[in-house]
């Protein structure tokens, strides 16, 4: 994975000294909070319910073992013990002072790690597939992109200022695991010719108004992108809404101009900074490529994994993925054990997995926008022994994809954004749905929350979506049907009036009766729902 | 009656106006009457506070009760994490929010 | 629209009139302080505040701007002010008429004045780039970055924390206007003219 060479080093020093003066600042008045506040948001610093809440960026969710470390000490020292690993691959410390968040950051330096831009209205962590590098369908691994367009867009000074948040996402396969259709701009590796290049997507987004990315170019070569991406982002910054907070998307911009308007208006400024020399040379992307070589795999490998143990065989069949190198497999580590909190991990749990990427994944561990964690480099020998550590840790749960793999925000025990809390109804889903073998009935079923329209919980792309909202003072969930946030994207949507918390759990158990009553062989539950429409789920909610 | 709450600069933690200055529990609370946004500024103003508002509560036997379940929850605390709130041993605080 | 000419009096400060060499530090040059203009203390000086910078070797334009319309109508004026929803390239076939171009900002969030400035810097604008308006010292990097070389901010600045600002970072990530070469190009100086 990538290491920081001096400049790098030098970028992320230089901005903790400047944020530690901007917080010095703050403390002796001589800025104000309206004026401090897009300030701290650029280094990732809110102000929520209970205390501020720093989210620190976990760059296209790759992690060393020892960067991981760093985050459970820093959960211990400055936090209450733990960390909330987030739908854009970052993590979330909830109870942090202001005091302390410069000296936090000025540890995240010391491993290679910030808390830069991840918020505000700016390019935000650019998220990727949390399987690069490893699995076999991707065409290139896509994360040196990704690394690539991190530091072109760290402190870019034309983009500091947009309408609004801006989110990327790389992926180099047709299995999209990244929700890349659902970002402001999504890239898709491509081989054309010999060349590599990238399909762009634009105007994709969540929230209020979800809107899948249409294609607005169908190749952009790895020698153009960083230009091409300014024109993009110019015509954006020049023309997003600014007059409602709620309609500064660029998926708002895309969708009023229209697609063909966008794309004209891009390739008219293309044409113009193509010829700046805006782009790095292609030794750049080498140079940041090597770091991402595959490692030096052992072979001759044992390809057997004794399935004696029934809760091991379980968890395997569950959670290990394929690898493209022989004798290795990709572990997934479950956050969402079924009476925890989704994506949350302890400091001691946090500190566990640092050890087993470091003992048995060749140092590096990946967080999914699923808010799960990855060990990529796995001997299927370690297996067992990975398993029985994750265990005594309340890590082992073995429900990837399914019901009970719920994605849920913080939702309004903690978010000062929230209309309803998200995680009380995860739990009661969870234990609806606990036992193995209906889970395993129902097979893969992406059951997603949102606390509020802000749609951090993904809602919209959830076979099963909720979105709490507040019903004259009181917390009621819409219940909605058919998203995706894969390669097949798709919005859900809504069967009809709201419900109570418990309310929604009985319409979800009749949502699935539905399917298991009506599915036809292989399908899944989205399948299904695709095939029958809503109707006959309706019917069996509202009678 | 009308409670100013915010959070403290500083720290972060929830705060509510107890009359001579901030406390963080919520029973210390005075009605502000209509000085609520005045004092807002005032206190912001020496740094004491930030992202000060009233809001609604009323005076029950349970004590000072914001109209509000966010504000409730500003209150005690996550109510998934009950050890993290300001009531760890009290079982019964998270039905007071809802 | 700026007046040039009216004193800021009001503004606690000692002004002084240099009439010798101006100290200049990284790249930064103060501005002799001129009839109705007011001038910048040296950094020795006890008030601290700053209410105008310059970048520019020479003296700053005092001309009034007008708007863009009254420009690309009939404008015998050299200078012209453009605000946050307008279009710069209007301005692209006069820009050899033109010798100050303000740009305003309304409210610091609002970042389409740094297209704008660099939108005139790509096309070959040479005069003076002045960015007026809601400017704090948390801005004056990235807008130097995009070609603003002179400042006008509707609050004076901390003169200590623009001196930090400006020397805040020693590098940049990307290429643009400004002339200075981006971490990749120092990576690769054999593949790049730096």
């Amino acid at each position: 994975m990538y290491r920081y060479d001096s400049y790098d080093q030098s970028m992320v020093d230089a901005r903790v000294e400047e944020f530690r003066d901007q917080v010095q600042r703050r403390l002796t008045g001589a800025l104000t909070e309206d004026q401090f506040k897009p300030l701290r948001l650029m280094n990732g610093l809110y102000l929520q319910l209970h205390a501020y809440m720093l989210r620190v960026a976990i760059p296209y969710g790759t992690l060393s073992a020892r960067q991981m470390r760093k985050l459970g000490e820093i959960a211990a020292k400055y936090d209450r013990g733990y960390g909330h690993f987030t739908t854009r691959q970052n993590l979330q410390y909830n109870w942090i002072k202001l005091a302390d968040a410069p000296d936090i950051l000025a540890e995240l330096a010391t491993v290679e790690m910030h808390a830069i831009q991840t918020s505000g209205n700016c390019i935000r962590n650019i998220s990727s597939d949390q399987y690069a590098g490893v699995s076999a369908d991707e065409i290139a691994d896509p994360r040196p992109w990704a690394e690539l367009l991190r530091q072109w867009s760290s402190f870019h000074p034309e983009f500091t200022y947009l309408p609004r948040k801006f989110k990327i996402a790389v992926i180099a396969s047709d299995e999209d695991r990244a929700a890349m259709r659902l970002h402001d701009i999504g890239l898709k590796l491509v081989a054309r010719e010999g060349k590599i290049g990238a399909e762009v997507y634009a105007g994709g987004g969540m929230g209020r108004t979800p809107m899948v990315a249409p294609l607005i170019r169908d190749f952009v070569g790895e020698d153009e992108i960083v230009a091409y991406l300014e024109a993009c982002l110019r015509v954006y910054n020049r023309y997003g809404r600014r007059d409602n907070k709620y309609k500064a998307r660029i998926k708002i911009l895309v969708h009023e101009l229209g697609v063909e308007e966008y794309k004209r208006q891009v390739e008219e400024e293309y044409a113009h900074m193509r010829d700046l020399g805006l782009n790095p040379p292609v030794e750049e992307l080498d140079r940041i490529r090597a770091f991402f070589a595959p490692p030096a795999y052992e072979t001759g490998l044992g390809e057997e994994i004794d399935r004696g143990d029934p809760a091991f065989a379980l968890w395997v069949d569950r959670q290990v993925a394929a690898h493209k190198a022989p004798g290795y497999a990709i572990v997934n580590i479950s956050l969402k054990p079924l009476t925890g909190i989704p994506g949350d991990a302890s400091a001691e749990q946090i500190a566990l997995v640092a050890d087993l990427a470091e003992r048995y994944s060749l140092d590096e561990v990946r967080v999914t926008h699923a808010q799960n964690l990855v060990l990529p480099h796995v001997r299927k020998t370690d297996l067992y022994a990975i398993w029985r550590a994750l265990d005594e840790a309340g890590l082992a749960e073995a429900n990837l994809d399914l019901i009970t793999d719920i994605i849920a925000c913080p939702g309004l025990d903690y978010c000062a954004l929230a209309n309803a809390r998200s995680i009380p109804l995860a739990q009661k889903i969870a234990q609806r749905f606990a036992a193995q073998e209906r889970q395993a009935e129902l097979g893969e079923l992406k059951l997603k929350i949102s606390g509020c329209i802000n749609a951090c919980g993904h809602h919209h792309a959830g076979h099963i979506g909720i979105l709490g909202v507040d019903r004259k003072g009181v917390e009621n969930f819409q219940l909605l049907l058919g998203g995706s946030g894969a390669e097949d994207a798709s919005l859900g949507q809504i069967t009809g009036p709201g419900f109570s918390e418990d309310g929604v759990v009985d319409a979800i158990e009749k949502v699935t009766d539905i399917y298991l009553a009506q599915r036809e062989s292989g399908e899944r539950f989205l399948d299904t729902y695709r095939r029958i429409g809503m109707k006959p789920f309706k019917e069996a909610i509202y009678g | 009656m009308k409670i100013l709450t915010g959070n403290d600069l500083v720290t972060g933690d929830v705060i509510w106006w107890a009359g001579d200055g901030w406390s963080r529990q919520v029973s210390d609370s005075v009605d502000v009457g209509a000085q609520g946004e005045d004092l807002a500024r005032t206190e912001e103003a020496a740094l004491r506070v930030v992202g000060a508002y009233v809001i609604d509560a009323t005076l029950t036997d349970a004590g000072v009760r914001p109209a509000h379940i966010k504000d409730r929850i500003r209150a005690l605390g996550p109510t998934v994490r009950p050890d993290l709130t300001l009531k760890p041993n009290d079982a019964d605080a998270g039905n007071w929010v809802i | 629209m700026m007046s040039c000419g009216m004193s800021r009096s009001s503004f606690p400060r000692r002004r002084e009139s240099i009439s010798h060499a101006i100290p200049s530090r990284n790249g930064g040059r103060w501005i002799p302080a001129s009839a109705g203009m007011t001038g910048l203390v040296k950094r020795t000086e006890i008030a601290k505040m700053v209410e105008f910078l310059s970048f520019r070797d020479g003296e700053a334009s005092q001309e009034p701007g007008v708007t863009v319309e009254a420009f690309t109508g009939q404008s015998n004026s050299t200078a012209v002010r453009i605000e946050a929803g307008e279009d710069a390239r209007e301005l692209l076939p006069h820009l050899d008429r033109l010798s100050l171009v303000e740009v305003n900002f309304p409210a610091y969030g609002d970042g389409r004045g740094y297209s704008a400035a660099r939108i005139l810097r790509e096309a070959g604008y040479q005069g003076e780039l002045r960015a007026v308006g809601d400017v704090l010292v948390d801005q004056i990097n990235a807008m130097r970055r995009c070609g603003f070389d002179s400042f006008h901010p509707a609050k004076p600045l901390d003169d200590a924390a623009v001196d930090r600002a400006l020397t805040r970072y020693a590098d940049v990530y990307q290429k643009t206007i400004d002339g200075r070469s981006p971490i990749w190009a120092k990576r690769h100086p054999e593949k790049t003219h730096g």
